[in-house]
């Protein structure tokens, strides 16, 4: 390979964002190297925002279509709310990743294959009746065509692996290739692989960095790169950063809730995709005096939650939308009992089993309303990976404050999508306090705090509070059994009231544009926030009169949301669902919202909604 | 029983069986067996030398599961099978409680048979007792996972196809470490068996026949009469033979696998022969054996069947989160949020 002289230097092309989709084999590793590219480009300081696109399969056949793994990453110099509609470049390790990724390249995309996996059994496994690489089917598109594997091989000549354990390097040199493309520096990965490896498998630490290494070298000095690219650091506000996932978000925020609250945390979970990972972060925690519990099913996993509220800890429970169908039961005894409880729910596509593996804001409904007779419980929903932090504390102070349970919507988009977090001081977060009851004397179990309608929490181990609680209808004040016609309608009419006054604690929904009203408003909860922020930021640079409003509390709602519906003349509510926000907007204001539903099992990309603007605006 | 009042510590305050009588009616209906089983429990609590606030009582549904509303301790009326959850929750959360579990054969057994499974193969250390009156009452009637084959009832009218579950046996079979049966009738019996229960670390399971006078009438008469009871129950004693009838005569003896009935004197068995009750066998061979003993080609055998040690759940759960700071040092949350990749963004 000749090495190019100072003249012949690639060019250096600035760009303001650029979205890169690695895929491959589910075994190709390439959840590694997207994280790592996300890593390195956060260090460096870049804006970013990742989604993983995963099989349902663990182990799905090599080489097939259902098997193809897939990391989208985006970064820029500005402030950036999405992964990105379309990739710029997608770098395909074998022939069923191209074909399955290829439609979402757009003409003129930059596209890096693996030329060893374009074999006959990997074309025929994808449905290729000829090499696309060969028969002019990408001519559209700027090809780079890579021999990765056979390149690796021999960049790891000297190192002492097994072939096929050299091979598993390949997606290093892929990653240092990409490196080098978009100019970043290969510290950050360097200093993974001594971590991670280092210790255990010195060996495998070395061929990952001489992987990479290589193929940044192959960047640099082969002729196949007329150009390379820079993403300037963006301007972010000032602080310490790190990246961070929804679900780590989640865990983080809960633990640093149960802190805040000096109670410790315990929760309850049964593994489900896409929720687990919240159990294993909180597993991790031991040493902040968390306690999980892994139950035998569901509700198990819930009982054991409000049995550790009964006993005064933060008892919480996590899952996904199937979990939540089967503790509706014990949701509504919480509701009963009126003790503090969180339970997340990470929602993923259905009915029943669904799609596992994908996102879907399906269960808005089910979480205000999946629960037999009228069992009101709070709903919270984050608004990006990096507010789960903030909104898990939201759900612990208002769960604590007001004695119900409490709905934590995330979903899996969320929840396993990272961006930059602006690390906050644990001392600049506001205490809660538990304020158990201990006086004997004015003690009455459903006595209620005239302001919130909260009764107290009076927790086992208090001397002079041995009372009962349970599922039955019980009298006002004193909590005994009891099934008089109007108590129960008094004590049905008080849980909805004591929900309902949450909306006086809460923070007022905020426009984003014309506060004072215009033709059109975006209203979203949930995932959609990062999508509709950019639809409705392109429009307004359009000049369209279309504001944007995102529902951080679903139950009760912001108490000016009639007053902010009532300032535009259309509402467009974008969901991936379809339209239960829009249903109770509807049946709540009387306001004639549209809707806009895709359940693909993706985030919606910015131009669905941007067309839909238009369309609205036209 | 001596306890340290709530007032002060040189405050000595007795506490009686009154004082764990809530001020609650009690609602079953008149002659059911669920009112000795809540007699003898409300006795032994003074002998347990807890504070009475540390004591707490969960229950499902059914008759039995409202116990804990006349309970004058901590309660928990919960939802149909799921006490052993919340129990579960409460003890690990709060070790220090006493927690017990008042459940009956279909809130255990039908609806909650996954958890009770569960609560006993992790050995929580909590009581489970287990009113079992074969049939189900508070739903007015229907057959129960308990019920004999054939039973007739308003939802069986031409007798339950259901082959029953042996409450014991499904407790054995899921590794527990402390099984005991008892009778309604026999109050100094429970007393002692509810003692033993509370005494054992780790999940204690206690079956208490319950007779049902309304929808199952005389369901155990024919063992548990007066009359023939020594002649056709089995009381369990450890360490000592399985002896039993008016007059002590007759004994279970093994034969190969098989248990049966010898009578002392006859055909030269004398007391040697006479298989010893040891409920510290950690094999759980000869306690299955008894559990799946019933009457009349065997006497019923009621007391300790089981009494074995094993770590706790949630003495192992404590142990872990101990070495965890012992290892790694107490938590620091500003340390935790800084983990891993962190830049500095500075003020333009």
């Amino acid at each position: 390979m000749t090495t190019l002289t100072r003249e012949e230097q690639p060019e250096v092309i600035d760009l303001d964002r650029v979205t890169i989709r690695f895929a491959g084999d589910s075994g190709d590793g390439m959840q590694i190297t997207g994280t790592q590219f996300t890593r390195t480009s956060a260090v460096f300081g870049n804006d970013i925002s990742t989604v993983p696109d995963i099989p349902a399969e663990i182990r799905a056949p090599q080489g097939s279509l259902p098997g193809v793994s897939a990391f989208q990453v985006s970064f820029s110099s500005y402030d950036i709310f999405t992964p990105g509609d379309v990739p710029d470049a997608l770098v395909a390790m074998n022939p069923a990743a191209l074909k399955v990724h290829l439609a979402d390249l757009p003409k003129g995309g930059i596209l890096v294959c693996n030329t060893d996996e374009f074999n006959e059994s990997n074309l025929k496994k994808a449905g290729y009746t000829s090499n696309p690489l060969d028969d002019g089917s990408l001519s559209a598109y700027r090809v780079f065509p890579v021999p990765i594997g056979t390149m690796n091989s021999r960049a790891l000549k000297d190192v002492d692996l097994t072939a096929p354990l050299k091979d598993r390097s390949k997606n290093m040199f892929a990653l240092g290739l990409m490196f080098w493309m978009y100019s970043r520096p290969l510290e950050t990965t360097i200093k993974f692989n001594e971590q991670y490896y280092g210790r255990r498998n010195p060996v495998v630490a070395e061929a990952n960095i001489k992987s990479l290494k290589a193929g940044y070298n192959y960047g640099e000095t082969t002729e196949v790169f007329a150009q390379h690219y820079h993403v300037p650091k963006a301007k972010l506000p000032a602080g310490l950063y790190r990246n961070i996932t929804g679900n780590e978000a989640t865990a983080m925020g809960f633990l640093t809730a149960s802190k805040l609250a000096d109670r410790p945390l315990y929760y309850g979970s049964y593994p489900i995709t896409p929720a687990s990972d919240i159990l294993h972060a909180l597993a991790a925690f031991k040493r902040f005096g968390v306690k999980t519990f892994q139950a035998e099913d569901e509700i198990a996993a819930i009982g054991t939650a409000i049995g550790a509220s009964f006993g005064g800890l933060l008892g919480m429970t996590g899952t996904s939308g199937p979990g939540i169908a089967l503790k509706s039961e014990a949701i509504g005894l919480a509701v009963s009992v009126e003790l503090p409880l969180v339970i997340i729910d990470v929602q993923r596509s259905g009915p029943s089993t669904g799609i596992p593996t994908k996102t879907e804001q399906g269960d808005l409904l089910q979480c205000m309303f999946g629960r037999n007779s009228a069992a009101p419980v709070a709903i919270v929903a984050p608004a990006t990976s990096s507010d789960c932090f903030y909104m898990a504390i939201e759900a612990w102070r208002i769960a604590i404050k007001y004695r119900t349970p409490v709905i934590f919507l995330s979903d899996l988009y969320l929840g396993v999508g990272s961006e930059p977090w602006l690390i906050p001081n644990y001392g600049d977060l506001e205490k809660m306090d538990a304020n158990f009851a201990t006086d004997p004397e004015t003690f009455k179990r459903y006595a209620r705090d005239p302001e919130t309608l909260a009764p107290p929490w009076a927790i086992p181990g208090t001397p002079g509070l041995e009372h009962r609680v349970g599922g039955l209808e019980k009298q006002n004040i004193t909590g005994n059994v009891n099934y008089e016609a109007e108590n129960h309608d008094l004590m049905t009419k008080l849980r909805a009231e004591k929900i309902e006054r949450i909306a006086n604690d809460i923070p007022d929904l905020e426009v984003f544009g014309d506060e004072g009203g215009g033709e059109l408003l975006v209203l979203g909860w949930g995932s959609t926030y990062g999508v509709n922020r950019t639809a409705v930021q392109r429009s307004r640079t359009a000049g369209l009169s279309v504001s944007q409003a995102h529902l951080r509390y679903l139950n009760p709602f912001p108490k000016n949301l009639g007053d902010v519906l009532s300032r535009f003349k259309k509402v467009l509510i974008p969901e991936n669902n379809l339209g239960q926000l829009q249903l109770l907007v509807r049946g709540r204001y009387l306001v004639d919202a549209v809707g806009l539903h895709r359940v693909t099992g993706r985030p919606f990309t910015i131009s669905e909604v941007e067309v839909k603007i238009r369309e609205m605006l036209g | 029983m001596v306890t340290i009042d709530r007032n002060g510590s040189d405050n000595i305050q007795v506490l009686s069986r009154k004082d764990f009588v809530s001020d609650q009616e009690v609602r079953w209906c008149p002659g059911c067996g669920d009112y000795s089983i809540l007699a003898q429990t409300q006795r032994v609590m003074p002998d347990l030398g807890i504070p009475r606030e540390n004591i707490v009582f969960i229950s499902g549904i059914g008759c039995s599961s409202r116990l804990p509303y006349y309970m004058n301790t901590y309660g928990f009326h919960s939802i149909h099978g799921r006490a052993p959850t919340i129990a579960s929750g409460l003890k690990t959360a709060r070790p220090e409680l006493s927690v017990w579990v008042i459940t009956g054969d279909g809130d255990a057994l039908s609806i909650g048979g996954n958890h009770i499974l569960h609560v006993i193969r992790r050995n929580v250390d909590l009581q489970i007792v287990l009113h079992n009156n074969e049939i189900y009452g508070l739903t007015k009637g229907q057959y129960s996972p308990t019920s004999p084959l054939s039973k007739v009832t308003y939802s069986s009218p031409m007798g339950s196809i259901d082959w029953p579950l042996r409450p014991l046996a499904v407790a054995l079979g899921a590794e527990a470490t402390f099984v005991a049966r008892s009778l309604d009738i026999d109050p100094h019996h429970m007393v002692d068996m509810l003692g033993r229960a509370h005494e054992h670390r780790g999940a204690s399971f206690v079956e208490i026949y319950q007779n049902c006078n309304i929808y199952n009438d005389g369901a155990f008469e024919e063992f548990t009469a007066k009359d023939v009871r020594a002649d056709r129950m089995l009381f369990l004693k450890h360490g000592e033979p399985m002896i039993f009838g008016k007059a002590e005569d007759k004994g279970i003896r093994l034969n190969g696998l098989k248990p049966e009935v010898v009578e002392l004197g006859k055909d030269g068995v004398t007391v040697k022969d006479i298989l010893i009750h040891d409920e510290t066998i950690e094999d759980p061979t000869i306690a299955f054996m008894l559990s799946r003993m019933d009457y009349p080609e065997y006497p019923v055998p009621v007391g300790v069947i089981r009494a074995v040690q094993r770590p706790t759940y949630n003495d192992l759960m404590d142990q872990q989160l101990a070495k965890a700071v012992e290892t790694q040092g107490e938590g620091n949350l500003d340390e935790l949020f800084r983990q891993g990749d962190t830049w500095q963004v500075e003020e333009e």
